[in-house]
């Protein structure tokens, strides 16, 4: 995230410290907020411009149809009932007609608007919603796990509603407001220009309205947008953890926190309405004290001869209708700044970029062997000061079974996670097959390296599909394979719709157990070259475990796997065993050699094999 | 979820008939149970709808004062009375500006308070509804609730209601200047009322439909967003974030293919609109000219109702904007109410029994039997008994139902038979409050929230102290990695705030269930994810949490069963076996293929071997 990052003591003591981004907006950063927030609303509007000036014709053409009605009825009071007296209707049937004809076209080039502006505006949130979508998922988890899904979340949903109100009321009220700004703005200059010049007067107070209104309004709204925000991440974090909430009777804490983001997001709210009021009812005493000047002066120079009545009269019916699209503009300046605190918050998302970037031109790795090679690589995480892992090379032929032990903060994860290029070495390099990873498509990478995490998250769907995202062309039969080999067929088969039951959310209808069991069918079905698995059986009962380690066994006879785990029954399945400590590798060798050195996994093995006895 | 088949608009077939009627009466019932939300403020309410229609009259006076002064004064030169009436203008003129601004300036608190109590009270239900409801409703779909369902109410309150009732009054005293000057031409304009009128109710129907429909898909497509970034790791890991993306594309369609069909409702309801009430002033023309030539009418009264209906077409005009408006409102308040609705079967009871002091922490299962909601009976009459003071493990199959049991003590799910007693009181007896605080927790996966860690380990205590939070974390052998964290105590952790490894994550859950000293602990395999290294000592830890506490610890490890007094077998629904460990490895083949791990097969290949 852009800004300065220094530790920011939070009003609310309970969220803790955190290393974070400086929320104050100077004046300065401010303009550049919206000039991206005004870019990427180019960006979106551009591809419809075709469409967009269809719409604004048929805005047009309908205000002009519109315009000429009074004028039928006028010459249907005015000649046409005269004629008719006289004893032709010819006038009168010729005005109403009239006047029937350029309703129904009024009507109809509004329902032709409508139906335009209405595809422009959802074309364009769809293509807003893509964009932001594909972005995210771009991103690295670097990115995602300092991020939160519930900013993300509001990115794609509240924020992407902010614009929606601009394109479904906003452009209508504009382009209708305009047109008839313009258009009386015109009458009037004809009518009488000193009368005008009271009119363009009365601009010079509307622009500083207008400039205080833009500064207010995009103040109130930025407040709704970075509340709104806080409430989705509360609301998410508690239905997440709500086994917890309620075991731990956090239910009232928890609502004193929401009371306080609701209270933020309505006292927001309160004031970008009333900023709204206070815009509103200006324009609307500008207008007025207008019209009372142009009376006043016009019924001065009517007694001195130097106005026609006729257009005093005109000029006072115009000057009503002049300011009244002005409650229009006024409506779709409050859409457009509410939208502009939302894009700066999307844009903001959008220039986000991914840490762990796809190579511009890479080599071809259709079929990666699974030969690793960490080539002076360092690594920390970024913000963070410790080095996780120092300079160190390492080389893993293809085919080899390689277990990683050490404790808690020694780095295998970190490892692993270099392995499956969820982030990029600080320093040096990671090879597969002598290739750079950060040479590899994602493609290519992703169909030879899968890593298999304790998290095992399942995605609401049925059982099939969640193992089917190994190999999304996977058929039926191969996915029961799948399951079959890793001894998860069985309970599949006795759910009520077997493959096809659905898993509910987060995978709620299965044990933890039995979705790692998913999670690891969905790995073998994928069949990568390299295979990281990182505390992936922690919660299989032993008979299950053992089933999964035979499968493994067989598995990982030809092709490359990195083994976190903490049971060393697994670990001995490995044909090399690195222990690290600090990030340093400090014993290298098959667990043999290893157990018979009298290192540290040698006192791990036999403290291991006392606990079993 | 509701689920609608695709609906063209205005064509109506039978079933949707009898729809029509049944949403009309829903759509009334629905936005009438918004009324105690807004009825404090019904003064300020009543404020500004006086202020819209004052606003509304001060507009009207404008244009007619102006027309006066102009016709009157200004052409015949009596320049006496002009500066008055200039000054009546200008008053008129800034009674409006300040009308205007009351009316925004007062709906403004109603509104949003309305809409901020709400999302309290739905928050408040759904921290309340059981383990179950969350399970089976997508999460998405309770967010987009307590979001854009709810803007959808601000607005209606801000503006919809208020000119809903405005527009149709005024609509009603025009038609009824109208009838005054002629009930002819009165005729005339209700021909074109009345099939405004039936087409309005037809449009409702359908537009509700799409509305509700619309909202939905937006729940829908909340929840992939949601999906998509707690499951990045599996989706960066297989690559398969295009497959995620496909899927949103796909539903992100729909929603726009469910919002242009609501425009194109919504477009055709606007034309009719726009239509009929020129088409009766092109009517009145006609018919007034007629009655002008049989000296029927005066010219005078035809411009009067003509200028009348012209000052009507806005309100007229409006209330297609006004009916899309409340159809959205009534269709985000159906799917709030649904939730509101739904029951909240884990409550304390009426009167609850107090605990028996001092507490012992005799924990008794009795035949026990739990189903869930679609009849799959996952415990079939479960029997154990849990001396005070003692540890009994856990230990069962892949999916046999251990997590549940435990889920059935802090009553996250309730018996479907049979009981659990604490000291011989049916824990549903108990006040959820004493429940939960007698009886502590730790899941299998633990959650962390973006909070400090005292916060996250003082979870259910409020105002929790420092030593206190400082000997759960010694317990669970969590102190040392939390000092060393760059704020310590104070640092936030969680989604939002610094990323922990699974061992360390788990041993706060431990601190967690352990702070405050509960008698009674129920622990979900809290040692699957902890590494060698740190087994041993958080298995050190646990030994001490566990003397003098009653507990019930769900284990898959020989070392884990170790800690415990007596085992308990869980094997289709029952207790099948229960005794010392040393004792069921020797009697039970069960338990022996269960818990006799590779671990130990090794060591006794190994030992055979040498």
């Amino acid at each position: 995230m852009s800004g300065t990052v220094t530790p920011v003591q939070q009003e609310e003591e309970w969220r803790g410290v955190a290393a974070e981004e400086i929320v104050e907006i100077s004046h300065s950063t401010g303009l550049r907020l919206q000039a991206r927030s005004r870019k990427l609303l180019g960006s979106l509007v551009r591809p419809h411009i075709g469409r967009a000036s269809l719409a604004v014709a048929s805005v047009i053409g309908g205000n002009l149809a519109n315009l000429a009605l009074p004028l039928l009825i006028a010459a249907a009071i005015d000649s046409g009932i005269p004629a008719a007296m006289r004893g032709d209707v010819s006038v009168l049937l010729w005005c109403v007609a009239g006047y029937a004809i350029c309703a129904g076209l009024t009507t109809f080039l509004r329902w032709a608007f409508l139906r335009v502006s209405g595809r422009v505006g959802q074309d364009m949130l769809l293509d807003l919603r893509e964009r932001i979508f594909r972005h995210s998922q771009r991103l690295s988890v670097g990115f995602h796990e300092s991020y939160t899904s519930g900013k993300v979340i509001s990115r794609t949903t509240s924020d992407v509603d902010a614009l929606q109100d601009l394109v479904e009321e906003g452009l209508d009220s504009l382009f209708n407001a305009l047109l008839s700004v313009a258009g009386i703005a015109i009458i009037l200059l004809w009518l009488d220009m000193p009368l005008a010049s009271v009119v363009v007067a009365g601009f010079v107070p509307l622009f500083f309205i207008w400039r205080w209104f833009r500064r207010r309004s995009m103040e109130a709204y930025r407040g709704t947008r970075g509340a709104i925000a806080k409430i989705i991440i509360q609301f998410v974090e508690s239905m997440n953890g709500i086994r917890a909430v309620q075991a731990f009777r956090r239910q009232p804490r928890n609502e004193t926190i929401m009371t306080g983001f609701n209270g933020q997001f309505r006292d927001a709210n309160v004031d970008a309405l009333g900023v709204m009021a206070t815009f509103v009812a200006t324009i609307r005493l500008i207008g007025n004290v207008s019209l009372a000047v142009v009376l006043a002066w016009g019924a001065y120079r009517v007694a001195g001869g130097s106005l026609e009545l006729g257009v005093l009269t005109a000029f006072t019916v115009y000057l009503r209708r002049f300011y009244d699209p002005f409650d229009e503009l006024a409506m779709f300046a409050n859409s457009y700044s509410s939208a502009t605190a939302a894009l700066e918050k999307i844009s903001g998302l959008l220039e986000e970029e991914p840490s762990v970037p796809e190579p511009t031109s890479p080599v071809a790795l259709p079929h990666a062997r699974g030969a690793i090679r960490f080539s002076g690589v360092e690594f920390q995480y970024p913000g963070t000061t410790r080095q996780v892992l120092p300079r160190f090379s390492l080389e893993v032929p293809a085919g080899q079974t390689v277990a990683l032990v050490g404790a808690t903060g020694a780095g295998k994860t970190t490892l692993a996670k270099l392995v499956s290029r969820f982030y990029d070495p600080t320093a040096g390099s990671v090879l597969l097959d002598g290739v750079d990873l950060r040479s590899v498509a994602d493609t290519d990478l992703r169909r030879a390296v899968v890593m298999v995490t304790q998290e095992n998250f399942l995605f609401s769907g049925s059982v099939a599909d969640n193992i089917a995202l190994g190999k999304p062309s996977a058929s039926r039969a191969e996915i029961e394979a799948a399951a079959a080999e890793v001894g998860a067929h069985e309970f599949i088969a006795a759910l009520p719709d077997g493959y096809d039951t659905d898993v509910r959310k987060r995978g709620g209808r299965l044990s933890s157990g039995q979705r790692q069991m998913v999670a690891f069918a969905r790995a073998f079905l994928a069949n990568p070259a390299v295979l990281v698995l990182d505390e992936a059986t922690s919660s299989l009962d032993v008979p299950t475990e053992r089933a999964v380690q035979a499968a493994l066994e067989t598995v990982l006879a030809d092709r490359t796997a990195f083994i976190i785990a903490h049971r060393l029954s697994t670990v001995l399945i490995a044909d090399r065993v690195l222990v690290l400590d600090g990030g340093i590798v400090v014993e290298d060798g098959s667990p043999e050699e290893l157990i018979g050195e009298r290192g540290r996994f040698a006192a791990l093995h036999t403290a291991w094999r006392d606990s079993l006895a | 979820m509701l689920t609608v088949g695709r609906t063209s608009y205005f064509g109506d077939d039978l079933e949707g008939a009898h729809r029509v009627s049944d949403q009309r009466n829903s759509t009334i019932r629905t936005l009438r149970r918004l009324w105690p939300y807004v009825r404090p403020y019904r003064a300020r309410m009543a404020v500004v709808l006086s202020a819209t229609m004052l606003a509304m009259l001060c507009g009207l006076g404008i244009p007619l004062l102006t027309q006066r002064i102009v016709d009157g004064p200004i052409q015949n030169k009596q320049t006496a009375a002009l500066p008055w009436l200039i000054i009546g203008v200008l008053v008129l003129g800034i009674g409006e500006a300040v009308l205007f601004y009351i009316r925004r300036k007062v709906v403004a608190r109603p509104a949003a308070q309305v809409e901020a109590r709400m999302r309290f009270d739905l928050y408040q239900r759904l921290q309340r509804l059981p383990v179950a409801f969350h399970d089976r409703w997508q999460s998405g779909q309770l967010l987009s609730r307590g979001t854009n369902d709810l803007t959808t109410v601000r607005r209606f309150v801000a503006f919809g209601m208020v000119f809903l009732v405005v527009n149709t009054l005024v609509v009603v005293v025009g038609m009824g200047i109208i009838a005054s000057l002629s009930p002819t031409l009165l005729v005339v304009s209700l021909c074109g009322a009345l099939p405004l009128i039936v087409i309005s109710y037809l449009f409702e129907a359908k537009f509700k439909v799409v509305a509700r429909r619309a909202q939905d898909q937006s729940g829908d497509l909340t929840t992939i967003v949601e999906e998509s970034v707690l499951g990045i790791r599996v989706l960066k890991a297989f690559g398969r974030g295009p497959v995620l993306t496909s899927r949103f594309l796909a539903q992100a369609r729909d929603l726009r293919k469910t919002e242009l069909n609501k425009i194109s409702i919504l477009a055709a309801l606007w034309s009719v609109l726009i239509v009929l009430p020129e088409l009766s002033i092109a009517g009145m023309l006609g018919v007034g000219a007629f009655g002008i030539v049989n000296g029927t009418m005066t010219v005078g009264t035809l411009v009067a109702a003509v200028a009348v209906s012209a000052y009507l077409r806005w309100p007229i005009d409006s209330i297609g904007w006004l009916l899309a408006e409340t159809n959205m409102t009534a269709a985000a308040l159906e799917r709030y109410w649904e939730v509101i609705d739904s029951p909240v079967t884990i409550t304390s009871p009426a009167s609850p029994v107090p605990l028996p002091t001092p507490l012992r922490g005799h924990v008794r299962f009795e035949g026990v039997r739990f189903a869930f909601e679609d009849g799959r009976e996952v415990l079939t009459g479960v029997d154990l008994d849990l001396r005070p003071g003692e540890t009994v493990a856990l230990v069962g199959a892949t999916g046999s139902g251990k997590t549940t049991l435990t889920a059935l003590v802090p009553r996250l799910a309730d018996v479907t038979g049979g009981r659990i007693t604490i000291d011989g009181v049916d824990v549903r007896d108990l006040s959820l409050e004493d429940l939960r605080t007698v009886v502590g927790t730790a899941f299998e996966e633990p959650v962390l929230f973006s909070a400090s860690v005292t916060e996250n380990v003082g979870l259910g205590v409020p105002d929790v102290s420092e030593a206190s939070v400082r000997e759960a974390l010694r317990v669970a052998k969590a102190e040392e990695f939390v000092d060393a964290l760059p704020w310590g105590l104070q640092t936030r952790i969680g989604e939002q705030g610094l990323s922990l490894s699974g061992g360390q994550r788990q041993r706060l859950a431990l601190a967690r269930a352990v702070v405050g000293r509960p008698a009674v602990l129920v622990l979900d395999d809290p040692l699957s994810a902890l590494d060698v290294h740190t087994e041993a000592e958080v298995e050190a830890a646990l030994r001490r949490v566990l003397r003098g506490v009653t507990a019930l610890v769900v284990a898959h490890r020989s070392s884990t069963v170790q800690l415990a007094d007596r085992v308990a077998m869980l094997a289709d629904g029952k207790i099948t076996a229960i005794g010392s460990h040393r004792k069921l490895l020797e009697t039970n083949e069960e338990y022996r293929r269960l818990l006799s791990s590779l671990d130990a097969d090794e060591v006794v290949e190994e030992e055979v071997a040498s």
